[in-house]
C-alpha cells in the first residue's frame, strides 16, 4: 500500500496539483473509512478506483466494509468500467445486508438490460440476479424472461445462470421458471446448453419430460459444449436414460444390481430367462453412448469421470471396458483427482473386476504417494486379486510392509487378510506370512497382524494350534491393547487346542490385570470364564482372583461384567437356570467374520457423485432410477418438425409473452394444445395472432369474447395499416371482412401452419449470421403468402414482420412488446382491458375473464377491485363457484367474491373481488372451484393498476414533486409515436397505462398526472414534457422505487408506439 | 454449486475469501483445520470433508489450500478440476501462485474469480477469453494505470466466446509468426535393487507455444503414431480426424497451451536411461552404517543425462551422514532425515558415486527398513519412447510461419526400491521352521 500510495502521491503531484495530494494525506488519516468515503465522493475516476480496490481488498480479507454501502452504491453508474465492476462485486457481497439501499442501484441495472452492448446486458442481468433482495423478485423474473429471448446467446446463457439464483431466492417462482427453462432447453447453441441443463438440475430435476424433445439435440451438441456444461449434461442424461431405456445387460443375467463375484454361475442360472425376447438397443440409447465416448479423451478429469460413470451405469457389459484406460490415465493427475478417481475405481472393480485387471500395475503404490492414496490403491489391488494374480499382488504387499508409513502398513496387513479370506488357495500362504510378521520389530505391525490372524484363524482353528501357541508367547512383549485383547480372545476361544498354555497365560494376565487397558481386562475376564468352564481344576482360583480384582475396578463395565460372569459360571445355590447353559453360552461356535470391501454396494449411488464419495446421501442428490421393466414410448423423443420448430421459433425470438404474466394461466403450459392457447393469450408475435384466429374460427358462438378480441386486433392493426397497401379499409369494414372470411380461414388453417413452420424454421438458427438468411426466407414466405391471402389483415401482419426484420433483430423484441402494449392497455372507447383467467377449454366449458374495474373496492379501500366475468359455455350447469386455497406473498390479502350458487349453461355472471397486492406486481394465486373441479389460476396486476387517481392542483403537484427528488425521481427521454403527438393522445395513453388522474396545467407542453398507490398511499407523480418533433421527457416521482421504475417502463412503451 | 472459496496458507491463516452466493461464515473452515490436524502430512488432508451443513472440497497447490464450500450434490471432480484451473490461471497471470502474489494482486484475483464463476457455476475458464476480459498485470501497465486511471478490464465481450472456436481470441496479429512444440516425456518407474524393472511407463505431453496471425488451421502428424496408447486432447483438437487418420488437426489457442498428453503403453519395453548400484547396510550392535551408491547411464542413445538429483529418505535412526561425493554436492537434513545429492551431469567415463558412513543413534536397534531412492534427471533432444513428429502444416493463412520442435525426457516418479524381488518371505518352509523353534 505504501508503495502504491507513494506512486500515487508522485503522480498527483505531477498531474493533479496540490488539491489531489490532499486526498493522499486523507488516506492515512485514522478515521475509519472516512478517507475511502471521501475518495469515492470525488469526481476523479482514479481516486474512486483506488478506493474501490482497497475496499475489495478488505472484502477479500473478510473485513467488514458494509458501512461504506451508501458511498459505494452511488458509483454504480460510474462510467469507468473497472470501477463499475468493483462496485458490482461490492454490491453483490453486501446487498443482502442492506436491502433498502441496494434498491437504489436497481434502476441502473434495468437500464443496463436494454443496452445495445450484449456484454453490458449480460453483466447487468448477472448482477441484478445476484442481488439477493426478495423485493426485486418480480423485476428479476421480468429480466430473466426477457433475456431468455435475447438475440445474443451470451445473454441467454446469463439468463440460464440467473434461473437458479432466482429460484433459491424465491422457490414460489418455480412454475414460471420452468417455463423459461423449457424455452431455453430448446435453444440450439452450445453456449446455452450447459447452463440451462444446470438450471434444470437445480430447479426441476424431476421434470424429465422436458428433456424428451431436446434429447437428441443435446446428444449431438455435447461434443461442442464447454467442459463444465458437458459434465452436467452427461450426468443428467445418465439419469434420463435410466428412465427411458431398457437394461442392455438384461439377457446376460448380470443386471446392474447383482454382485459380480461369481459372474460365471450367474449365467447358468439365467439359462431359463434367455427365452425372453432378444434385447435390441434403442437407437437413442446407442446415440448417447456413441456421442459420449470421444469425451473420454477430454483433458478435464470431471468430463472423463462423467463419461465413465455413464458407461458404467448404461453400457452393455461388453462395452464398459473402454473406460478403464481413461480412468487409469487420470491417476497421473493431481492427488485430489487420484483420490476421487480411486474411490470410484474401487467401487467399479468390485463389480467389473475384469475391466481393470490389465492395468493392475498402474495401481502399484509409490513411496511418494500420500497415505490416503496408498490406502485406496490397496483397496483396488485387493479387489482385483484373484487366483492368477495373487502371487504378484502378495509380493507387492510384501514390499509395502517395509514402508515407513505405519498407517499404510496396517492397511496392507488388513488387505492381506482380505485376500486370504477371498482366495482360499492362498489362505495358508497369507497366514504364514502374517505369522512371520509377528516377529517384526515394529509393534504396530505385530499388533495389526494379530488382529488379522485372529480373524483368519476363526475360519479353521483346528489346523492352526501352532500359531495360537506362538501368539500366546507374544503376550509377554506386545503392548498394543487391541492386539493383546485379540490374543486373549483367541486363547480363550480355542483353549481346548492349547490346554497347557492357556492357564499359564491366564496366570500371567492375572498378575498384570490392574495395569491393563479396559479392553484387555474384559478379555481377561472372558478368558478366565472360558477356562473355568473347560478346565476348572487348574484355573478355579485364578478365575476367582481375577473376578475379585474386576469387582473393584474403576470401570463400571468391567465391574458389571465380573458380576454377571460370576453369577453365570460359579454354581451357587441361588444361581438360576442359566448357569446350566453357561458352557453353551460361552463356547458356542462363532461365525467367522466376513472381510469385505467398504466399497461393496456403493454403486447404488451414481458414480462420480459426492454422495458416492461420502457413501451418504448429500443434499440435492437425485437417485439413479432402476431400469424400467418395459421401455416407455420412444416416440416422445421424435422431434416433429412442426411442433418443436415452432416452439423454438416462438421461444427464441418471439415469445415476449413473458412480459405479460397476468394474461397467462398457470395450467396452460401442461399440454401442447393448451400452450398454443397460452401463446394466444400472450398475443404478441404474429404467429400467435394467427393461431388466435384459427381458434377463434372454431369459437363462433362466443360472440362477446370475440368482440373484445377484435377490438384488440384493431389496435394491433393501427401500426400495421400504414404499411398496408389495402389499408384504407375502415375498421368497420375490416370487421365484416373478417367475419366473412372466417370459414375460409379455418380451411386455410393448414396453410397458416405451414407458414408458421417455415417462419420459425428460419428463426430457429439464432446465430446472428443467419439473420439475413432468415430475412430472405421471410420475404419469400410473405410473397407466397400474399398469393393466396387477400385478407388485408394478414398482409399487414406479415409486412409488419418485414419491417421488424429490416429494422434489425435487436428491435424485434421491442416491437413485439409494443404490440403487446396495445393489446393490453389501449382499449378504444375507453373499454377496460380484460384478461383471461380461465380458458374455455381448460375450464371445461367455464371461461373466466377479469379486468381491473378501477372502481374503489368498497369493503376495503386498500384493495384493488377485480371484476370477473364467468361464462358457462358448457352444456350443463355449473354450481357453487367460489375461491379456495389462496396463496399469497406475505402481506397480501384477498377479499373473495360471494359464492355463485348456480351458473346455468350458456349464461354469464359477474362478480367483484378485492386484492391487496401490497404495492407489488406479485401474482395472487388461488383455486377457482366449481362443484366438480378445481382450477389453479393467478392474477398478476400490471403496475398501472396498483394505484388510484388523486386530484391535485398544479401547485400541490409541484410542491409534492419537490419533495420526491433525487433517487425518487426517474427521468427518461423518448420520442413520441407519430400518432401520439397531441395532448389528447398522450393523456389517453397514459391514463390507459396507469390508473392516474390528470392534473390541470397551464402549459400545453406539459401533461401531469397524479395518483396514490392503493395499499400504502404513496404518491405517484407523472410528468410528460413534450418538445419539438416528438421528442419528450418522461418524469416519474414516486417514493416506491420499484413501482416507479416499472411504471416508467410501461408508460414509455405506451407512448413510443 | 460452489458457494464460497477460502484460501488458506501453510500456517492456517485464511487470507482470501470469496462468496458467490450468500455469505458463508469463515468458521466453516474450522472443520478443515480439524481434519488438517488429524492428518499427519499436509497432503493427507482428505479432499472432501463433510460438515453438518456444508461440504468442503479442497486442493493443495504451492502450499496453499484452496477450500471450496459446497452445499449440495455436485460431482467432486468437477470442483477439484475447477480449483486446479483457478490455480493454473493465477499462475498464468502472475507467473507464480504464491500467497504473496495473490495478496499483491488481490483485485485482479477477485475480478478473475468473478468472471470464472457465476452463481458457483463456471462461466469463463479459457485463458484466452479471460485475458481479453481482464488483462494480466505487468509492471508497465500497473504504472500507466496508476497514473492515468485507466483500467485492466476489457470493455468488449471477447469475441471468441461467441464464435465456433471459443478458445481462440480474434484479431491476433504478430510480426514474427512462430509455432513451437515441446515434446516432453516422463518416465515413471519402479526398479528393484538388482536393476530389473518392476513397472515402467512413459507419460508424454506436447506443450505448444503458438503465436500466429489470424485463424491458422494446423495439422501435426507423427512418424509413429501407433506408439500413443492413450491420449487426451485440448478441446481444439478435432477428434474425428485423429480417430480416422491419426493426425492432430486443430485451430490453436493463442499463446501457450497443452495440446496433447499421452501415454505410451507399458507393453512396449521402456528403455531405462540410468542405472543405480547401491549398497546401504547397517550392522547390529554397531552405531555405524555404510552407504555406497554409484550411478551410470544406460540406453540413452548417446545423449547426456543431465540435472541428476538423487534423494532418499534415510531411516529415523540415522543421526548424521558423512559422505564423499565424487562430483556434485550432497546435503543431509538431520530433522527430516532427507538425503539429497545434486549430481549434475553424468560422465560415462567417470561414473559419479557417493560413499561414506552414517552414524546411528547409540543403543538404538538396527533400522529394519532400507531407504528407497528417488532419482530425477533430464535428457535433452530425445523422446525416450521414440516418438517423432513428422511434419507440421498450416492452412487458412498465407504467411510462412517459423516452426520448431523440441524433445526432452525427464524422470517422473522414478524410484529404486531397496529389495530384490521376488521376496522370499512368504514361503511355507520358513514358517514351519519357525514354528519348530517355538516348540
Amino acid at each position: 500500500v505504501f508503495e502504491k500510495s507513494f506512486l500515487l502521491l508522485v503522480a498527483f503531484w505531477v498531474f493533479g496539483g496540490f488539491h489531489a495530494v490532499k486526498y493522499i494525506f486523507i488516506m492515512f488519516s485514522s478515521h475509519r473509512h472516512d478517507d475511502l468515503k471521501e475518495m469515492l465522493d470525488s469526481n476523479k475516476d482514479s481516486l474512486k478506483l483506488e478506493a474501490m480496490k482497497r475496499i475489495v481488498a478488505m472484502i477479500a480479507r473478510g473485513k467488514n466494509a458494509s458501512d461504506l454501502f451508501p458511498a459505494v452504491v452511488k458509483n454504480v453508474a460510474c462510467k469507468n468500467i473497472e470501477v463499475k465492476k468493483l462496485v458490482y462485486v461490492y454490491l453483490v457481497r453486501y446487498a443482502e445486508e442492506q436491502q433498502d439501499l441496494a434498491l437504489l442501484s436497481i434502476s441502473t441495472f434495468q437500464r443496463g438490460l436494454k443496452d445495445p452492448n450484449q456484454l453490458i446486458r449480460a453483466s447487468a442481468l448477472r448482477v441484478l440476479s445476484s442481488i439477493r433482495v426478495t423485493i426485486i423478485v418480480p423485476i428479476m423474473m421480468l429480466a430473466i424472461k426477457e433475456a431468455a429471448s435475447d438475440m445474443s446467446p451470451y445473454v441467454r446463457k446469463t439468463a440460464a445462470h440467473a434461473i437458479p439464483k432466482l429460484y433459491s431466492l424465491d422457490p414460489e417462482q418455480k412454475d414460471q421458471l420452468i417455463e423459461v427453462i423449457e424455452k431455453l432447453l430448446a435453444d440450439k447453441t452450445t453456449l446455452v446448453a450447459g447452463s440451462v441443463v444446470m438450471a434444470f438440475e437445480e430447479v426441476c430435476p424431476e421434470r424429465i419430460d422436458l428433456i424428451h424433445k431436446n434429447y437428441r439435440k443435446l446428444c449431438n451438441l455435447l461434443i461442442d459444449v464447454e467442459e463444465w456444461g458437458q459434465v452436467v449434461i452427461i450426468n443428467m442424461l445418465t439419469r434420463y436414460a435410466r428412465t427411458q431405456f431398457l437394461n442392455p445387460n438384461i439377457n446376460e443375467g448380470g443386471s446392474g444390481d447383482k454382485t459380480f463375484y461369481g459372474s460365471d454361475e450367474d449365467e447358468d442360472e439365467d439359462e431359463e430367462e434367455k427365452e425372453k425376447k432378444p434385447y435390441v438397443m434403442d437407437p437413442d440409447h446407442r446415440l448417447l453412448l456413441r456421442n459420449t465416448k470421444p469425451l473420454l479423451q477430454s483433458r478435464n478429469a470431471a468430463v472423463v469421470m462423467a463419461v465413465a460413470q455413464l458407461y458404467f451405469h448404461l453400457a452393455p457389459k461388453a462395452e464398459v471396458g473402454v473406460i478403464a484406460k481413461a480412468l487409469v490415465r487420470l491417476l497421473r493427475s493431481h492427488s485430489e483427482v487420484q483420490y476421487v478417481v480411486l474411490q470410484n475405481v474401487a467401487t467399479m472393480s468390485i463389480k467389473r473386476r475384469g475391466m481393470f485387471e490389465p492395468y493392475l500395475k498402474s495401481f502399484y503404490i509409490r513411496s511418494t504417494d500420500p497415505t490416503q492414496i496408498k490406502v485406496l490403491k490397496l483397496e483396488v489391488l485387493t479387489n482385483l486379486a484373484n487366483e492368477t494374480n495373487i502371487s504378484t499382488i502378495l509380493r507387492e504387499f510384501q514390499t509395502y510392509i517395509k514402508s515407513m508409513d505405519k498407517d499404510f502398513v496396517a492397511a496392507t496387513i488388513q488387505a492381506i487378510g482380505r485376500c486370504a479370506t477371498n482366495i482360499s488357495e492362498v489362505r495358508d500362504t497369507c497366514l504364514n506370512g502374517l505369522v512371520q510378521l509377528l516377529s517384526n520389530r515394529d509393534e504396530l505391525v505385530v499388533a495389526e497382524s494379530v488382529v488379522v490372524i485372529k480373524k483368519l484363524l476363526q475360519m479353521q482353528p483346528e489346523k492352526h494350534s501352532d500359531i495360537i501357541k506362538h501368539m500366546a508367547k507374544l503376550t509377554d512383549n506386545i503392548q498394543v491393547p487391541m492386539a493383546r485383547a485379540s490374543i486373549l480372545w483367541l486363547i480363550g476361544e480355542y483353549c481346548e487346542h492349547v490346554p497347557k498354555i492357556a492357564p499359564d497365560v491366564l496366570r500371567k494376565m492375572a498378575k498384570s490385570f490392574t495395569n491393563e487397558e479396559d479392553i484387555v481386562k474384559l478379555q481377561i475376564i472372558n478368558l478366565a470364564a472360558k477356562l473355568y468352564l473347560t478346565n476348572s481344576k487348574q484355573t478355579k482360583l485364578l478365575t476367582q482372583y481375577v473376578l475379585n480384582l474386576a469387582k473393584y475396578d474403576q470401570n463400571y463395565d468391567i465391574r458389571d461384567r465380573a458380576r454377571f460372569i460370576r453369577q453365570l459360571i460359579v454354581p451357587t445355590e441361588k444361581s438360576g437356570a442359566l448357569s446350566k447353559y453357561a458352557k453353551k453360552l460361552f463356547l458356542a461356535l462363532k461365525p467367522a467374520p466376513v472381510l469385505e470391501s467398504p466399497f461393496k454396494d456403493r454403486d447404488h449411488f451414481q458414480l462420480g457423485s459426492l454422495s458416492h464419495l461420502l457413501n451418504a446421501k448429500a443434499g440435492g442428490y437425485q437417485e439413479l432410477p432402476d431400469w424400467p421393466e418395459a421401455a416407455p414410448d420412444p416416440s416422445v423423443r421424435n422431434v416433429e418438425v412442426k411442433e418443436s420448430v415452432r416452439a423454438v421459433g416462438t421461444v427464441t425470438h418471439r415469445d415476449t409473452g413473458a412480459l405479460w404474466g397476468p394474461q397467462r394461466m398457470e395450467g396452460n403450459s401442461a399440454s401442447g394444445s393448451e400452450s398454443s392457447s397460452g401463446s394466444e393469450e400472450s398475443g404478441s408475435g404474429s404467429e400467435s395472432e394467427e393461431s388466435k384466429e384459427a381458434s377463434e374460427s372454431e369459437e363462433e358462438e362466443e360472440e362477446e369474447e370475440e368482440e373484445q378480441k377484435k377490438k384488440k386486433k384493431k389496435d394491433l392493426k393501427k401500426p400495421k395499416i400504414k404499411f398496408d397497401s389495402l389499408g384504407e379499409s375502415s375498421e368497420e369494414e375490416e370487421r365484416k371482412h373478417q367475419r366473412k372470411s372466417k370459414p375460409r380461414k379455418s380451411e386455410s388453417e393448414s396453410e397458416s401452419d405451414e407458414d408458421e413452420e417455415s417462419e420459425s424454421e428460419s428463426s430457429q438458427s439464432e446465430s446472428e449470421d443467419s439473420e439475413s438468411e432468415a430475412e430472405v426466407k421471410k420475404k419469400k414466405k410473405v410473397q407466397t403468402r400474399v398469393n393466396y391471402r387477400e385478407s388485408a389483415q394478414q398482409q399487414g401482419a406479415s409486412k409488419t414482420i418485414i419491417r421488424f426484420k429490416k429494422a434489425g433483430f435487436s428491435f424485434l423484441s421491442n416491437a413485439h412488446r409494443s404490440l403487446g402494449v396495445f393489446l393490453q392497455t389501449i382499449a378504444p372507447s375507453s373499454a377496460l382491458k380484460s384478461y383471461e383467467l380461465l380458458h374455455r377449454i381448460t375450464g371445461e366449458g367455464l371461461s373466466v375473464e377479469y379486468c381491473f374495474s378501477r372502481q374503489p373496492f368498497s369493503p376495503d379501500a386498500n384493495m384493488v377491485a377485480v371484476q370477473m366475468q364467468f361464462t358457462n359455455s358448457a352444456s350443463s350447469d355449473t354450481k357453487n363457484l367460489h375461491i379456495e386455497d389462496v396463496k399469497l406473498q406475505s402481506g397480501m390479502r384477498v377479499k373473495e367474491f360471494p359464492e355463485i350458487e348456480l351458473l346455468p349453461a350458456g349464461e354469464t355472471a359477474t362478480a367483484v373481488m378485492g386484492i391487496d397486492f401490497c404495492d407489488s406486481t406479485q401474482a395472487a394465486n388461488f383455486q377457482l372451484c366449481t362443484h366438480t373441479r378445481k382450477f389453479f389460476v393467478s392474477i398478476q396486476p400490471p403496475v398501472g393498476e396498483l394505484m388510484r387517481p388523486v386530484f391535485l392542483t398544479e401547485n400541490e403537484f409541484k410542491k409534492e414533486q419537490g419533495q420526491l427528488m433525487g433517487m425518487n425521481e426517474i427521468t427518461e427521454k423518448l420520442t413520441l409515436d407519430v400518432k401520439c403527438r397531441n395532448e389528447h393522445a398522450i393523456v389517453q395513453r397514459v391514463t390507459t397505462a396507469a390508473n392516474l388522474s390528470r392534473v390541470p396545467c397551464g402549459s400545453d407542453k406539459e401533461c401531469r398526472f397524479a395518483g396514490r398507490t392503493v395499499t400504502s398511499g404513496s404518491l405517484v407523480l407523472v410528468t410528460v414534457a413534450t418538445k419539438e418533433e416528438g421528442a419528450a421527457q418522461l418524469t416519474v416521482n414516486c417514493e416506491k422505487m420499484v413501482i416507479g421504475t416499472m411504471l416508467v417502463k410501461d408508460i414509455l412503451q405506451a407512448l413510443t408506439q | 454449486m460452489i458457494h464460497s472459496l477460502f484460501l488458506i496458507n501453510a500456517s492456517g491463516d485464511i487470507f482470501l475469501e470469496k462468496h458467490w452466493k450468500s455469505v458463508v461464515s469463515r468458521s466453516v473452515c474450522d472443520y478443515f483445520f480439524e481434519a488438517q490436524e488429524r492428518a499427519t502430512e499436509p497432503e493427507n488432508v482428505p479432499p472432501v470433508i463433510p460438515t453438518p451443513h456444508h461440504y468442503l472440497i479442497s486442493v493443495l497447490r504451492h502450499h496453499i489450500y484452496f477450500v471450496a464450500v459446497i452445499q449440495s450434490e455436485v460431482p467432486p471432480l468437477f470442483v477439484i478440476e475447477f480449483l486446479h484451473r483457478v490455480v493454473d490461471t493465477f499462475q498464468d497471470y502472475f507467473g507464480v501462485c504464491t500467497e504473496a502474489a495473490i495478496k499483491d494482486n488481490v483485485v485482479v484475483v477477485y475480478e478473475l474469480l468473478e468472471e470464472m464463476l457465476d452463481n458457483g457455476f463456471p462461466l469463463a475458464t479459457e485463458s484466452n477469453i479471460l485475458k481479453e476480459l481482464i488483462k494480466p498485470p505487468t509492471i508497465l501497465r500497473t504504472m500507466v494505470n496508476t497514473i492515468t486511471g485507466s483500467t485492466n478490464v476489457g470493455e468488449q465481450l471477447p469475441t471468441g466466446q461467441l464464435s465456433v472456436v471459443p478458445w481462440r481470441r480474434t484479431g491476433v496479429k504478430y510480426t514474427n509468426n512462430e509455432a513451437y512444440f515441446d515434446v516432453v516425456e516422463e518416465i515413471d518407474a519402479i526398479i528393484d535393487k538388482s536393476g530389473s524393472t518392476i513397472t515402467a511407463e512413459i507419460q508424454g505431453v506436447i506443450d505448444a507455444c503458438v503465436k500466429l496471425t489470424g485463424m491458422p488451421d494446423l495439422t501435426l502428424s507423427f512418424m509413429n503414431p501407433r506408439l500413443l496408447d492413450d491420449v487426451s486432447f485440448h478441446p481444439c483438437v478435432r477428434f474425428k480426424r485423429w480417430e480416422a487418420e491419426r493426425i492432430l488437426s486443430f485451430i490453436p489457442p493463442d499463446g501457450n497451451f497443452r495440446l496433447l498428453s499421452y501415454h505410451v503403453s507399458s507393453q512396449n519395453l521402456v528403455a531405462i536411461p540410468v542405472y543405480v548400484k547401491h549398497n546401504i547396510t547397517f550392522r547390529e550392535g554397531s552405531s555405524q552404517g555404510r552407504f555406497d551408491l554409484t550411478l551410470g547411464p544406460k540406453q540413452t542413445m548417446g545423449k547426456a543425462v543431465e540435472s541428476v538429483l538423487v534423494s532418499s529418505q534415510l531411516p529415523r535412526g540415522v543421526l548424521n551422514a558423512n559422505l564423499n561425493p565424487s562430483q556434485g554436492t550432497y546435503t543431509f537434513d538431520p530433522v527430516t532425515k532427507l538425503l539429497t545429492w545434486d549430481v549434475g551431469k553424468i560422465n560415462p567415463q567417470k561414473l559419479p558415486s557417493l560413499k561414506g558412513t552414517m552414524s546411528l543413534q547409540a543403543g538404538a536397534s538396527k533400522p529394519d527398513e532400507n531407504p528407497t531412492i528417488n532419482i530425477q534427471f533430464k535428457i535433452q533432444q530425445m523422446a525416450i519412447s521414440g516418438l517423432k513428429v513428422n511434419r507440421l502444416d498450416m492452412y487458412g493463412e498465407k504467411y510462412k510461419p517459423f516452426k520448431g520442435i523440441k524433445y526432452m525426457t525427464k524422470a517422473g516418479k522414478f524410484q529404486i526400491c531397496p529389495y530384490n524381488t521376488p521376496f522370499t518371505g512368504f514361503s511355507l518352509t520358513v514358517l514351519t521352521n519357525q514354528i519348530h523353534v517355538f516348540r
